[in-house]
């Protein structure tokens, strides 16, 4: 026999799943398409125009930066584009491109590559141009467009500061940020997640959970209202949910679920800011790995070592 | 019966149907065998003939060297013309002389504890599942244990194989012997044989075959890897948890896998000593077989005898996909270790793509078997954290290579974590 043959020398296992870190972050994009749907739906072609923004600001940016870096362009992983269509789906439907230029700009280079890129960010890229944008453009960053068919045409303000019927906030009939309005959408892309298994149910659940008793105790407009309205289950579903930035353990990611709940409510019953879901998970993405190291399982057979 | 299991694991693709409808088959014997003195786990054995003797088929050639430890056998009656390289060569002569001795020993009723060891020990038996742990030295049990049950594993959880499967299917009668003698040896009341669910044929003839024994008892598995490994199975079969960084001894058991029992009844019964095993050759070969092969015998003669390579190899594993060891030198020999021969095409080796970073998706986390977080460990070990990778249980880590398997990112974190136990362990050492 052949002695001379080319075999490969590597250790096992020597066979691989097939799902692959873009597939991943590909499917995370297909869940989005129903809230995109809405969005275009609601806020007419603006919505078009600044989803294409952020998402081609986003790769470009992680162009520039893995090229200014020396590394390998990795902008086929499709990480950045969804960093980019995240941003913009939180962003006012008016804002000017520029600005939302700036906010992709921000998410990718400071919110991902300062910290090492993909996996090493400890903050959700998206929230931090989010955040950028809310601090530094508060005027372009609070005004509400209204939306298409909304019953409201004439209130301008967000739902948190009004009064909204709890089915408009459901179906997105109010005004708000380009994708945050309709939970209808953001269910339907969250349930494709969570039959794919690529959400942990419990940081929605729990995140979801902690706001509707605390707002029940302490709130003036209630649960259902609470749920629904502003940017709360788009975040419990889509970014809370980012598997970089929250826990790796079953027990970290209900504790991260309820901090996150925690602050939402804090911020928004007792706070300045109407909003507090991109803080709380800003806040709580700063606590993860603390939360990993102390929710470590039980591994096997370590009860009956001890006992 | 509703089929047992454990928690995590993976599924991977089994591709077993290439050969597990093949009756195991003699291979030729090869013209010159090349007999190992270190298949087993333990100190390597002795040689116990010269260059120049004449060896007959089944003559111990090598000697235990300490009590962890087996004896080594000609596989092949003919000629010492070699002891290098940790290995004794003999030439074939073709007439297969039977050693001295290879009779039967008797029946397990009628020998005692010790006598049933000894047989056992002077036979070079070891654990065929992969492992190769002296199997004299598992049923000598100290006396501050005391073992409740025997378990059987068929649960043969490694894509490709099917050696175990066609050994049940086939040799069930002889299965159930060693299981008995097993069972008189560790002074076991109880005897399980646990078998994964996509072997029903196996499942069906060992039910018809214990029917009769109350002590026995076939435990149906889930199809899930690693569902043979030794807690997993018995965590499965029995619901106990082997103590971290124990044994099943702790919890009254002892596992031994399926092969092993057959061969434990061949040497009771027929004196013969651990000179030959089935092996699943299989993957991308012309026609996949298991083969009953005589220890020694050169690879690439058993791949030859199955046909040779399909299209262009890409990687030859001896063992299963996800615990075996890839091999370069054909020539080398089956051992007693070798339960299968894997052939990957070129293809298929090259469709894994390059590591990419970690994102922290926990699917390692959640198909871990013993319940770590793969993860943390690989990044503890880059950082250099002995004593955290220490608190992260880093030595109970059972090598199944699950993480690996189903990183979206492909890194090989089974690797970065074997690194982390080697580290761990040096640490200890130098504290001691």
């Amino acid at each position: 026999m052949d002695n001379t043959l080319d075999l490969t020398v590597s250790s096992a296992p020597h066979v691989k799943s097939e799902e692959t870190t873009s597939n991943i972050m590909y499917q995370v994009i297909l869940a989005l398409v129903p809230v995109m749907f809405a969005s275009f739906y609601f806020f007419g072609p603006g919505a078009i125009y600044l989803l294409l923004t952020c998402g081609i600001t986003a790769m470009l940016s992680e162009v520039a930066v893995q090229k200014l870096r020396g590394k390998p362009v990795t902008i086929n992983d499709g990480s950045a584009l969804l960093t980019g269509l995240i941003l913009a789906l939180t962003l006012p439907p008016d804002l000017p491109l520029w600005m939302a230029v700036f906010g992709s700009v921000v998410a990718i280079v400071l919110g991902k590559h300062i910290f090492g890129g993909l996996g090493y960010n400890v903050f959700n890229p998206a929230l931090m141009g989010r955040a950028f944008l809310t601090l530094s453009y508060v005027v372009s960053m609070t005004e509400w467009t209204a939306p298409n068919g909304g019953v409201d045409t004439l209130s301008t303000a967000t739902p948190l500061e009004g009064e909204a019927e709890v089915i408009n906030l459901f179906i997105g009939r109010v005004g708000g940020s380009l994708g945050e309005t309709s939970a209808l959408a953001i269910l339907l892309g969250g349930l494709y997640l969570l039959y794919k298994g690529y959400i942990d149910w419990r940081i929605p659940v729990g995140y979801l959970g902690t706001v509707a008793v605390l707002t029940t105790l302490v709130g003036e407009q209630g649960a259902s209202f609470h749920l629904f309205a502003g940017g709360l289950m788009f975040g419990a579903i889509f970014m809370a949910t980012d598997m970089v930035t929250s826990p790796v353990t079953k027990k970290g990611r209900w504790i991260f679920a309820i901090g996150c709940g925690f602050i939402t409510v804090i911020i928004r019953v007792f706070g300045n800011y109407p909003e507090g879901v991109l803080f709380s998970i800003l806040l709580m993405n700063m606590c993860v790995p603390l939360i990993d190291q102390y929710t470590l399982p039980q591994i096997y057979g370590e009860v009956k070592a001890n006992g | 019966m509703e089929a047992k299991t454990f928690d995590h694991g993976i599924h991977p693709r089994y591709n077993k149907d290439l050969s597990k409808d093949k009756a195991l088959k003699e291979a030729a014997v090869p013209d010159e065998v090349v007999i190992s003195l270190q298949q087993h786990i333990g100190a390597p054995a002795k040689p116990i003939v010269e260059v120049g003797d004449t060896v007959d088929f089944g003559e111990k050639i090598a000697e235990a060297a300490g009590f962890v430890s087996a004896n080594v056998h000609a596989s092949v009656s003919g000629e010492v013309v070699a002891i290098e390289d940790m290995a004794i060569r003999i030439k074939n002569d073709g007439e297969d002389r039977l050693a001295e001795g290879i009779e039967s020993q008797g029946e397990i009723e009628d020998l005692s504890v010790e006598e049933l060891r000894e047989i056992v020990g002077e036979a070079g038996i070891v654990g065929l599942g992969g492992a190769t742990f002296p199997t004299h030295v598992k049923v000598s049990i100290p006396d501050d244990k005391n073992v409740e049950a025997v378990i059987l594993n068929g649960a043969e959880c490694e894509p490709y194989l099917t050696v175990d499967h066609r050994t049940m299917v086939e040799l069930t009668e002889e299965m159930i012997y060693g299981l008995k003698a097993i069972m008189k040896m560790c002074e076991a009341e109880k005897g399980y044989i646990g078998i994964e669910v996509n072997k029903p044929d196996a499942i069906k003839r060992t039910e018809e075959l214990i029917a009769d024994e109350p002590n026995i008892e076939v435990v149906p598995l889930e199809v899930k890897y690693p569902q043979g490994g030794e807690k997993q199975l018995i965590d499965a079969v029995l619901g106990k948890e082997v103590p971290s960084g124990g044994l099943p001894l702790d919890v009254g058991v002892v596992v031994n896998n399926v092969s092993t029992a057959v061969v434990i009844a061949e040497a009771i019964r027929e004196g013969r000593p651990l000179v030959g095993r089935g092996v699943t050759i299989t993957g991308d070969v012309k026609e996949p077989q298991n083969l009953v092969v005589r220890i020694g015998t050169p690879i690439e003669e058993i791949l030859e005898a199955c046909g040779g390579f399909k299209g262009e190899p890409g990687k030859v594993i001896l063992g299963g996909p996800m615990m075996g060891q890839a091999q370069v030198d054909l020539t080398a020999p089956v051992t007693k270790g070798t339960s299968g021969i894997l052939v990957l095409s070129k293809a298929e080796v090259a469709q894994y793509q390059e590591a990419k970073p970690c994102i922290r998706c926990a699917r390692c986390v959640d198909v871990c078997p013993v319940k770590l977080i793969p993860t943390a460990l690989m990044n503890l070990t880059k950082g250099d954290k002995v004593l955290k990778l220490q608190d992260y249980n880093v030595l109970d880590c059972i090598e199944c290579g699950s993480c690996s398997y189903t990183c979206p990112s492909k890194i090989e974190i089974l690797d970065w974590i074997k690194l982390g136990k080697g580290k761990v362990q040096a640490h200890i050492r130098e504290n001691e």
